[in-house]
């Protein structure tokens, strides 16, 4: 075990071969949030990285054991804080599989809609930060004025911008906003115009191509055993969408594609994300002139009690697969709750595909996996 | 009429009548020496607020609009913060070095103040090797940064000190051979020599296209001798937190910062004048009644916007362009930028042989 | 061959640098592309969305009455013990005791605003507010006592 001694003992001495062992983090601008990574170098090129948690262990799982099966659905938008809704699916699908809810059609409509909203809203964050630690600032902005769009409208029908806690067992806590419709279709159309800036700022850019071409490659056989999934797997040529493999709520009823590359590079996982909103897109222009009408949350008895049994269920979560795993026993707050969190699996492979190459390809690497520590944390 | 030149001449005659011409002499240069530190000071806050307007602007937002009207007074309002803040020496720094750092950066660019023209006849040392003058010292600057990364005892210091050194000692190459295409057009290293020579028409302009490529080149090169993005690797922000300058805080951090933009401000009214005709008006052939309103306008406000528009491009670039890898900046400079201006040199040399320019 | 791949090689990569810089050029010269809000100089014209969570409140009528009844069911809901009702017995004119509220606490620091209280409520006492300037210069300031005082149960709630 690492202790906070070696830690210390390690910064100040150099290692073996004049090595140069760099604490990154907790507080480190590149590593969004409070990841610590020991980083040991040789000159510039990267020898190890050993990636430490536990700065943002809030004990999630073990507090949702306390919660009801109301009540725990609102600490899981603290996890993956940018896909807040989509974790907040996951646990009412949970649930309405453990009870065998039926949801009505207009809530399965609305859910997927609100997902695709979120993943796009989570990937322009990243394409921003992304863009930053390469040194590029302006996308930033431009991201976050489409990303705002979005916020807006999440404000208008849920209340909050961030964590929502919209999404009930057996369909959404309240009916959508009158100018939900309208206000969606707008963000379309905006969102389809300003896409090119992001092609004419990053994506042709011959610096970030330079930068990210080649850079973190990962093989489809590593992502594998590694356990990746999301984009990280899909840029590698692993075909892993939750949405295809296991459709919930509306994806059964949608067409898209599976975007799959298959360099396994940081460039492949931006294009993944980039094309991936595209689809978002599609999806959300297929549902929302078709969202029915009728009750937007089906009938559910007082207070929730799962039956007796071992449940799971798995989503896709803009940085991959998220899993919910509840043992019940039958009473009305989980026995104990596992989440399987896409971020912790995408870092542990950090080591291996980081390993060799210089500081800069670090942050380039770092930022297409799209860690988001709270999630790995938890 | 009213102008720099005639102030300094009334101000030097009117020393001369009055002292004897040692004492004369010494207060001249007083003089010479707060103006310079005077220049130093507003130029670092007119850009730093300039920087941060630029960068408003192109990120969709407003900058600083708080103090004073507009925000004017907000780079005056965070020099005061900077003075007021301790000034914290690390325990395990070489603390003389680290002290020191931040002033021979600071000295530097002061130095390099010296041989520019900022307007007709108004220059404080006319060396007749300025061009060499100005490429000697503004290498120094990396003493400085090497001083301050190394003394400062962090690695992330360290490791952005040593980027720094191996990157200006790079880009001093370009830079000296895109000034040297001008001194090769020109014949002559003096500053108010090659601004007589482009009387008739900047260089820029009837240097055919390999200068236009050397003046490529002179951006390229001294953005990346500047430290700034997208070559700003001795502090990139996202890698070493902010390079080597992370230990220094208060007054000592605000002197890297100032002397960044003085840099700024040097390289490109060093671009100006060698490319851009320095204070020279833009005349266009024969126009007569063009040429003369051209002339109207005083000498410092053409040197001024030339700099001023040659500053805007370099902070175009910054917010615009990611940063690139170390490797890459080498392989820029060595495979890239080295080559096509050792060939352009060429092309320059057979073009002013053969007097083919205007 | 090489020199051709060569050259070619810097006329994309600074034609792409090219493309780029129009971009950032276009926002730097139209001033009305600038989305900032300037929060505290627009407060009179900020408008927020009805449905925006920001504190839970419980509205009063013009009598200074409420419907709250005490029913303790937004403090069960509640995950992190925001909520604290204290009840009492108001004797009505009947002379019948009748439960009712003497304190409805609601602490602001411990709230996620997760909305689960709003819905939980059988009779509709309370609901969110848009109100979202909280900051206090003491945290004792949070601690909030939402019925307002001599405020009284509205007839006919049960």
């Amino acid at each position: 075990m690492y202790n906070q001694t070696d830690i210390i003992k390690d910064t100040t001495n150099l290692g073996p071969e004049g090595e140069l062992v760099v604490n990154m983090g907790p507080q480190h601008p590149a590593t969004h949030g409070v990841l610590h990574l020991v980083v040991t170098l040789n000159g510039e090129t990267i020898k190890k990285i050993e990636p430490h948690l536990g700065y943002i262990h809030r004990s999630i799982e073990k507090m949702c054991e306390s919660l009801t099966y109301r009540q725990f659905i609102y600490v899981t938008s603290r996890m993956d804080y940018l896909s807040s809704h989509i974790n907040n699916t996951a646990c009412a699908l949970l649930v309405e599989k453990g009870m065998q809810i039926e949801v009505p059609e207009r809530a399965k409509f609305v859910r997927t809609i609100l997902n695709e909203l979120t993943r796009i809203a989570s990937h322009e964050l990243w394409i921003g930060a992304m863009a930053m630690d390469l040194g590029a600032f302006t996308p930033f902005f431009y991201a976050f004025r489409e990303r705002e769009m979005i916020t807006d409208i999440m404000e208008d029908t849920c209340g909050a911008r961030l964590t929502m806690n919209y999404i009930v067992p057996g369909g959404l806590m309240y009916d959508i906003h009158p100018e939900f419709q309208t206000k969606v279709k707008a963000f379309i159309k905006q969102f389809k115009e300003k896409v090119t800036e992001y092609e004419d700022l990053v994506t042709g850019n011959i610096i970030f191509q330079s930068r990210t071409k080649g850079v973190g490659v990962l093989s489809a056989e590593d992502a594998i055993s590694y356990g990746c999934s999301g984009p990280v797997a899909r840029a590698s040529g692993v075909s892993c969408d939750i949405r295809k493999i296991a459709p919930y709520d509306a994806y059964d009823r949608v067409e898209f594609d599976e975007i799959i590359e298959t360099e396994g590079d940081s460039f492949s996982r931006y294009l993944v994300r980039v094309k991936e909103m595209n689809q978002s897109i599609r999806i959300i222009e297929q549902l929302i002139d078709n969202i029915p009408e009728g009750e937007f949350v089906g009938k559910t008895k007082n207070v929730l009690k799962l039956n007796k049994g071992e449940f799971y269920q798995r989503v896709e979560t803009a940085r991959g697969e998220l899993g919910v795993y509840i043992v019940s026993e039958g009473a009305t707050t989980p026995h104990r709750i596992k989440f399987r969190s896409p971020g912790f699996s995408n870092l542990s492979v950090l080591d291996h595909i980081a390993k060799g190459s210089k500081i800069g390809d670090l942050m380039a690497t770092m930022g297409t996996l799209d860690l988001v520590i709270p999630d790995i944390d938890r | 009429m009213l102008s720099l030149e005639s102030i300094t001449k009334t101000t030097q005659d009117w020393l001369l009548a009055k002292f004897n011409p040692t004492i004369a002499l010494a207060m001249e240069c007083a003089i010479v020496i707060l103006l310079a530190i005077t220049l130093f000071a507003i130029l670092g806050l007119v850009l730093v607020l300039l920087e941060r307007k630029v960068a408003a602007r192109i990120q969709i937002r407003l900058g600083p609009n708080r103090v004073g009207p507009g925000g004017i007074f907000q780079t005056a309002a965070d020099t005061l913060k900077l003075i007021m803040k301790e000034g914290l020496t690390p325990d395990t720094a070489d603390k003389f070095l680290f002290n020191l750092a931040p002033f021979v950066v600071m000295m530097v660019a002061m130095l390099l103040l010296a041989p520019i023209a900022f307007a007709k006849n108004f220059q404080i040392w006319d060396i007749n090797i300025g061009v060499l003058y100005i490429s000697s010292i503004s290498s120094l600057s990396v003493i400085g940064i090497l001083m301050a990364g190394w003394a400062s005892n962090n690695k992330y210091s360290l490791l952005g000190a040593m980027r720094s050194g191996a990157q200006i000692v790079s880009y001093e190459l370009s830079a000296g051979f895109a000034v040297l295409t001008i001194v090769v057009l020109t014949g002559s290293l003096q500053i108010s020599e090659i601004v007589a020579a482009q009387q008739n028409g900047w260089w820029l302009f009837k240097g055919h296209i390999p200068v236009v490529i050397a003046f490529v080149l002179y951006i390229i090169a001294v953005t990346a001798e500047t430290n700034r993005a997208p070559f700003d690797l001795a502090e990139a922000e996202s890698e070493l937190t902010a390079g080597f300058h992370t230990e220094y805080s208060g007054m000592k951090f605000a002197l890297f910062f100032l002397a960044e933009y003085i840099n700024i401000f040097i390289v490109c009214a060093i671009g100006a004048t060698l490319f851009l005709g320095g204070w020279m008006p833009l005349h266009i052939g024969h126009w007569e009644g063009f040429n003369h309103i051209m002339d109207y306008i005083p000498s410092s406000v053409w040197f001024m916007g030339k700099t001023f528009f040659l500053i805007f491009i370099i902070m175009w670039f910054r917010w615009t362009f990611p940063r690139l890898r170390v490797d890459q900046l080498l392989n820029l400079e060595w495979k890239y930028l080295l080559p096509i201006s050792l060939f352009n040199l060429l092309l320059v040399t057979v073009i002013a042989i053969m007097g083919w320019y205007f | 061959m090489f020199l051709k791949d060569y050259i070619t090689d810097v006329f994309n990569g600074v034609s792409s640098l090219l493309k780029g810089m129009r971009k950032t050029g276009y926002y730097f010269t139209h001033g009305k592309e600038i989305i900032t809000e300037q929060y505290p100089d627009n407060r009179a014209t900020l408008k927020l969305a009805d449905r925006f969570k920001g504190e839970v409140v419980m509205p009063h009528d013009e009598n200074n009455e409420h419907t709250c009844t005490g029913c303790t069911a937004c403090e069960l809901a509640c995950p992190n013990g925001t909520i604290k009702i204290i009840t009492k017995f108001d004797i009505t004119p009947e002379g019948k005791k009748k439960k009712a509220i003497d304190a409805f606490i609601y602490r602001l620091e411990m709230c996620t605003l997760c909305n689960l209280c709003i819905t939980a409520c059988p009779s509709d006492a309370i609901k969110m507010s848009a109100n979202f300037e909280h900051s206090v210069f003491d945290r004792s300031k949070l601690t909030k006592v939402l019925n307002k005082p001599g405020s009284k149960i509205k007839e006919g709630i049960e």
